[in-house]
């Protein structure tokens, strides 16, 4: 049978071919960061979907360094932007990285964290994440390898195996991190990351800046979070999407302005009786606030914003 | 700000070295790909997997086009994952004569590809039902009518996935657990016996799988679904929903028909756990909200 053997001759080569592939893939190229305060470095993601092209590298990540331990905050849309992300700790330090905070359930920032166990960290979530991962993360690797291809390849989930219900703290020498775990908003578990320090909050996903917000969490409770936040004795705020904003207070304030004017628009609908398909083709035509990927989200949050304020 | 210090120069030239080597292999590699995928490789097919949902539902009964019996409205894309609204019209005029007595939904790619079973009786005349439901991925999304001289008639429409982080699932569980068994009807403004009444039925339930295992709890997270919301108006039934765990969250049921009379809506459900929940609600008399 030669074009039996043929194949299994071709697939052996193809196997050690490929196994020599990742070992050289090891050797990633690390993330670019720069350092927004001492010790807080912050890699920007690209404002645009996830794709082969952007190698689903969207989400904005970082770490802090202390005197005696590192930890760090998200990890990436997949393994290979989770090792990038450790190759640029390396550039920076050789401390040991102590934690791995996922800011919340989203693909993006969560699917990197495999490139992570080597070190042993404790993997920090909300007290809701691990049911969040239940529920979504094989859709998302079955997404991501979809969206991805080859790049998604080795993206593994792994579960917090620390999780917040309100507040913690982290002591990485020299400086404490302050964890928050909100209330339903942005999504139904996403956590913030104070370094005193500094006064940086990273906000993540709570922040959305140039980037229209999604809303995959609570419309009312984002709207509360904005308003909390206000009041938050914070030097700079690091959001989850787009660059570090110089007035953090005007970005927040412009987020709670889109998020008040769906809501608003939503609701006129609802009083109208009309359906979701009425309000997404009604409050789908204008983008007066300019947001990127505004054709790609605004029908989503309009449905999600729907079928949540209906009740009320 | 201080950028990331920059490589060494030897760090620089082994950098160089092992992206030469990578493109290196990446066209060795893709030389062997061009050679292994001459032969025809296996693709996923949705038309097969129709046809199996297709036998077990109907057998080899002949299912003919919906035109002139139903029409399927759904989006071209599924915006949320979780809420994908769809709308089937009745397009001849139902009658105790010939009228649709029960209505299949199907979305072929879902792990439970029938969303919902709606039976009908002839005596409501009804011309729209739309309800919402979870779509996981790329499908064909199907409405089979049949009526009571029992032909089949379908209706088929391919709606594209949703992207970015959207997910098929809860967006708040525990909210949704919190809130659980509470019913709200929105009644038109004005109602009038003789006139279409357009009426949505809400029902708060997380309409859960059960099919994701949580990592941490070393467990699956049980179903928890409606099996069957019964809707009587003025007295006598309206409709009857065998339901899935293809409904979204808070299921919702929209219905366009012409009553008789006025009459109040009673609403009985069971989800799959065993849990019952009843409700009546009294038709706004010429307005209402």
């Amino acid at each position: 049978m030669p074009v039996q053997c043929r194949r299994a001759n071709l697939a052996s080569l193809f196997a050690a071919v490929a196994a020599l592939w990742s070992a050289l893939a090891q050797a990633v190229d690390p993330l670019p960061v720069s350092e927004i305060a001492p010790g807080v470095f912050f890699h920007a993601g690209a404002q645009e979907d996830a794709s082969a092209s952007n190698h689903g590298r969207i989400a904005n990540l970082g770490f802090i360094v202390g005197t005696e331990r590192v930890a760090v905050i998200d990890t990436g849309g997949s393994l290979e932007e989770g090792q990038a992300l450790r190759a640029a700790v390396r550039g920076v330090t050789d401390l040991p990285i102590a934690y791995v905070i996922l800011t919340h359930v989203h693909p993006d920032h969560i699917l990197g964290a495999a490139a992570f166990e080597q070190d042993r960290p404790a993997f920090v979530g909300h007290a809701h994440l691990p049911d969040a991962m239940a529920r979504r993360g094989e859709g998302y690797l079955a997404r991501a390898r979809d969206t991805l291809g080859p790049i998604a390849e080795g993206s593994r989930l792994v579960a917090p195996n620390r999780t917040v219900a309100d507040r913690i703290e982290l002591d990485l020498g020299g400086r404490v991190l302050e964890l928050r775990a909100h209330p339903t908003a942005h999504t139904d578990s996403d956590l913030t990351v104070f370094d005193r320090r500094t006064g940086t909050l990273w906000l993540s996903d709570l922040l959305f800046v140039e980037r229209i917000p999604a809303l995959d969490g609570s419309l009312l409770g984002w709207l509360n979070v904005c308003d909390a936040l206000m009041a938050f004795p914070a030097q700079r705020v690091v959001p989850g999407h787009g660059p570090v904003p110089a007035d953090w207070r005007a970005a927040l304030a412009r987020q709670r302005r889109y998020l008040d004017g769906l809501a608003q628009g939503v609701r006129r609908v609802i009083r109208a009786r009309g359906t979701i398909e009425q309000a997404v083709a009604e409050l789908g035509r204008e983008n007066p606030g300019g947001w990127l990927l505004f054709d790609a989200y605004q029908g989503r949050n309009v449905t999600a914003a729907f079928v949540e304020l209906e009740w009320e | 700000m201080r950028i990331q210090t920059v490589p060494e120069s030897a760090q620089v030239r082994w950098a160089w070295e092992v992206s030469r080597l990578r493109l290196l292999l990446l066209v060795v590699l893709l030389g062997i790909a061009s050679v292994a995928l001459a032969e025809p490789a296996a693709e996923p097919d949705q038309q097969a997997h129709w046809r199996e949902i297709r036998s077990a539902l109907f057998g080899d009964r002949q299912i003919q086009d919906a035109d002139g019996v139903i029409a399927l409205e759904t989006p071209y894309r599924a915006l949320d994952a979780a809420v994908v609204p769809i709308e089937i019209k009745a397009t001849f005029a139902q009658t105790p004569e010939r009228y649709i007595k029960n209505l299949h939904l199907v979305i072929d790619m879902n792990p439970a590809p029938v969303a919902g079973v709606f039976h009908f009786t002839g005596d409501r005349r009804w011309s729209s039902l739309g309800t919402r439901v979870r779509i996981d991925s790329y499908s064909h999304v199907r409405a089979i009518a049949e009526t009571n001289d029992g032909e089949l008639y379908m209706a088929a429409n391919f709606v594209k996935a949703s992207g970015g982080c959207s997910a098929p699932s809860s967006k708040d569980p525990a909210a949704a657990e919190a809130n659980l068994g509470r019913m709200k009807v929105r009644w038109p403004e004005h109602v009038e016996a003789g006139e279409p009444l357009a009426l949505q039925l809400l029902i708060r339930h997380p309409n859960s799988s059960g099919l994701q295992f949580d990592q941490i709890a070393r467990r699956y997270i049980p179903p928890d679904y409606l099996l069957e919301i019964e809707m009587d108006y003025a007295g006598g039934p309206l409709l009857r929903l065998d339901g899935n765990i293809s409904i979204s969250e808070d299921p919702s049921i929209r219905l366009t028909f012409v009553p008789d009379r006025l009459g109040e809506l009673a609403v009985r459900a069971r989800d799959s756990t065993g849990r019952t929940f009843s409700e009546r609600f009294a038709a706004p008399a010429g307005h209402g909200g």
